[in-house]
């Protein structure tokens, strides 16, 4: 269920990290007194910060009037928004129907030991957020994984495993 | 003469098989070498199995060639584009000379898809071209009235292509007697099965013909705002929506008094949707535009009397919507003639899984899932014994190999336990497990569940706790009666369809799947071997030759031994995939 998530999140688990809160001035501007604006607001802080800080969400509501509870209401909702940091490349590893019966799971599995990582978390160097997605729409590329904007199709869990270390050793140099 | 027409399938998958660097090559030699040609970004060609694809019309003949990469890329430059010798062994199809795989388009019909890798979907002229906007132009120049537009799509028997199946030119009956001064109109572009592509497929190939298709809409039952409701996950679809938007405004097919007709107002916007499956169901979505959590609510008031803002909202699939626009121009028998008594038209469906010839493909309702599996799908990959389909996505079934005669069509297929869906075709081999194909689709639901319904939330959840034991070899005597019996009561009690539909996996799996069931919780045994707590893979010492390939080949490093020494598997990291099983030479690699 969605609102699962909810429980999980208490604010012990959420990160405090200081981030500048003047570049919300735009995103509150543009979406001010707008009907049906929560979502589209969330996104575009989505977009500057990487995920939903909890100090952004407490500034909105005080600009907007937006209710603080409904905003983490429909952050919590949706599998899109985050409201802890994520690494630099986000890896999404499609969990779809195709893909799931070509073995998806060897990707996963793969990622998770080389990384050292549970899924949905990030590396401690702060490289890497690993995620199950439901659907990439690739299906016939079977299994798909997307890093950052990136596809990648028709994948063994070696391969997988390269493609990651590759970027490691990318960002090394 | 024409120019030389150059096309790359350039959709989100065929992006991903490396067909931007394919377009980079030709673009590339095609400026050093100054040479007079069109070359043109399409959309999904549809031979989704021989991605990335190249399409070269000169005369008026056709030549695609499949699997093309860089270095191919510069052979038919050299060959074909400078000195116009087509390279045979590389076209997957022409209309000059037969090739393996002609049997992919036999039997298609494509009106939906009728632009899709035809042309560039960021041209508008292109559209044009194609008899684009010409249907809302007949409409406006020709003054047909509201109620024969809808009459002629209550005519064509145009069904909800989303996966409901209800009469497209109904509902906007239903919408167009509701008097409003504004009313909605939204397409429902949330495409959320997973394994099913086709939306994607029409937004990224063809985005005009959805917004003409919405405008028809809105004429129709005079809509005033539009709303395309996106997947995020689709960024390239929203990238082409957005272009084609500006472009139709800017040629006055949206805006104010569309195309010199006064008072006809009517404009679109794009919404992008935050990733929950539930929003696909109609009430849902309007919430999620309204900027809530996107929970169904009670029908009725259905959305053609209160829908989006509380005003009369008409919601329909993009595939329907692409649909219209030909409906309109070419006449209701044109849609008509194709499909049974009940479905009329034609279908996309989205072919994957263990097939050999995945891809998108438009047929007549009506045909045998047979047909499209084997004939134009091309049979199961690897030789392997074709075990089920699956239609419909989470709320769809799996439909075995004896039901395979059955057609396409919405009440046959609902008949079989499954549901037509919005098109995804699943096909699974003898490898696949069917009982942990059901914990898969419940997996998904359970997590999807809005929470609303007391039934859906707590009844899904228990019901995958079930099949998870199962699977991991914990099965109990009367687990399958649990099973069948909290079906009945989530599908019973749960307010919209992902609620009222989540158990089908279930239920067909152990309709015609039952002995898998049963092998899983009496003996521990997954036949598929598809089950990882039920398998171990060990070395068997004396056929071991110490050749290190399954060591080579491992991604988790749980084998070791020196090269012409026994090899061993370390069943703490082993993560069971099976490549060594499946690289080994010399059966060296025992499953139990």
């Amino acid at each position: 269920m969605r609102i699962k998530r909810i429980a999980i999140e208490n604010d012990a688990n959420i990160i405090q990290t200081p981030i500048d809160i003047n570049k919300l001035e735009p995103v509150i501007e543009k979406y001010k007194n707008k009907k049906g604006n929560l979502i589209p607001i969330l996104q575009a802080t989505q977009n500057i910060y990487g995920f939903v800080p909890k100090t952004a969400l407490e500034y909105i509501s005080q600009k907007t009037g937006l209710q603080l509870s409904d905003m983490f209401g429909v952050a919590t909702f949706y599998a899109q928004f985050r409201l802890n940091p994520v690494g630099k490349h986000i890896i999404k590893v499609c969990h779809g129907t195709a893909c799931h019966v070509q073995n998806a799971n060897i990707i996963t599995d793969s990622l998770m030991e080389v990384l050292k990582v549970k899924d949905g978390e990030t590396t401690p160097d702060n490289l890497f957020t690993l995620e199950s997605v439901a659907c990439l729409g690739c299906c016939s590329l079977a299994p798909v994984m997307m890093i950052d904007n990136e596809t990648f199709g028709k994948l063994s869990g070696k391969s997988s495993v390269n493609i990651v270390k590759e970027i490691q050793l990318k960002e090394k140099n | 003469m024409e120019k030389m027409k150059v096309l790359i399938g350039m959709a989100s998958c065929g992006i991903a098989a490396g067909a931007s660097k394919v377009y980079d090559k030709i673009y590339a030699l095609k400026e050093s070498e100054k040479l007079d040609f069109e070359l043109v970004k399409t959309g999904c060609i549809g031979m989704c199995f021989r991605e990335p694809l190249v399409e070269i019309i000169e005369d008026g003949n056709s030549f695609l060639y499949g699997e093309i990469d860089e270095k191919k890329a510069v052979e038919i430059f050299e060959k074909h584009i400078k000195l116009s010798e087509p390279i045979k062994e590389y076209v997957v199809k022409t209309d000059l000379f037969e090739t393996k795989d002609d049997t992919f388009w036999k039997g298609q019909v494509k009106i939906a898809l009728r632009n899709c890798g035809v042309i560039d979907p960021e041209s508008i002229s292109d559209y044009e071209t194609q008899n684009g906007y010409n249907a809302i132009k007949k409409i406006l120049n020709e003054n047909i009235s509201q109620e024969t537009v809808i009459q002629s799509i209550i005519d064509s028997g145009l069904r909800g292509r989303g996966g409901g199946g209800f009469s497209t030119g109904m509902k906007w009956k239903f919408a167009f007697n509701n008097k409003s001064d504004e009313k909605y109109i939204i397409c429902n572009a949330d495409e959320g099965d997973p394994g099913a592509f086709m939306d994607r497929s029409v937004l990224e190939g063809d985005p005009h013909a959805v917004l003409e298709g919405m405008t028809i809409a809105a004429y129709a039952i005079g809509g005033t705002e539009g709303v395309i409701y996106c997947r995020a996950e689709y960024p390239l679809a929203i990238i082409r929506l957005n272009i084609a938007l500006a472009q139709a405004r800017e040629k006055g097919y949206l805006g104010k008094n569309i195309y010199g007709k006064q008072g006809f107002n009517f404009d679109i916007h794009v919404k992008e949707g935050a990733g929950a499956f539930v929003c696909g169901e109609e009430t849902a979505l309007m919430a999620s535009i309204e900027g809530e959590r996107g929970m169904p609510r009670r029908r009725p008031p259905f959305p053609a009397a209160s829908g989006l803002w509380k005003k009369p909202t008409n919601i329909n699939n993009v595939e329907t919507f692409a649909n219209v626009p030909s409906i309109i121009l070419n006449g209701a028998n044109s849609y008509n003639i194709y499909g049974t008594e009940k479905s009329k038209g034609t279908k996309v469906f989205a072919l994957t899984g263990k097939i050999n010839r995945g891809g998108l493909v438009e047929v007549p309702m009506g045909i045998t899932i047979n047909d499209v599996i084997f004939k134009l799908g091309g049979g199961i990959q690897d030789n392997k014994k074709f075990k089920a389909v699956q239609l419909g996505g989470p709320s769809g079934g799996c439909i075995p190999e004896h039901l395979t005669d059955t057609i396409v069509d919405y009440d046959s297929v609902t008949a079989t336990g499954a549901i037509m869906g919005s098109g995804g075709m699943v096909v699974m081999d003898e490898t696949t497990c069917m009982v942990d194909m059901a914990r898969f689709f419940l997996d998904f639901t359970q997590k999807e569940s809005c929470g609303k319904c007391t039934f859906c939330r707590i009844g899904t959840k228990r019901m995958l706790e079930i099949l998870t034991r199962i699977t991991e070899g914990e099965g109990r005597e009367g687990d399958i009666e649990m099973l069948e019996e909290l079906s009945v009561q989530i599908k019973d009690n749960s307010l919209c369809g992902l609620g009222q539909t989540a158990p089908n996996p279930v239920l067909t799996t152990i309709k015609y799947f039952r002995n898998e069931y049963e092998a899983h919780i009496h003996s521990k045994k997954c036949p598929a071997h598809g089950c990882k707590k039920l398998l171990t893979y060990t070395v068997v010492e004396d056929k071991c030759t110490g050749c290190t390939v399954c060591a080579k080949n491992c991604p988790v490093n749980a084998i070791t031994g020196e090269r012409k020494q026994k090899h061993l598997i370390n069943q703490e990291t082993c993560i069971k995939c099976g490549v060594c099983f499946n690289k080994c030479k010399f059966e060296a690699i025992k499953l139990s």
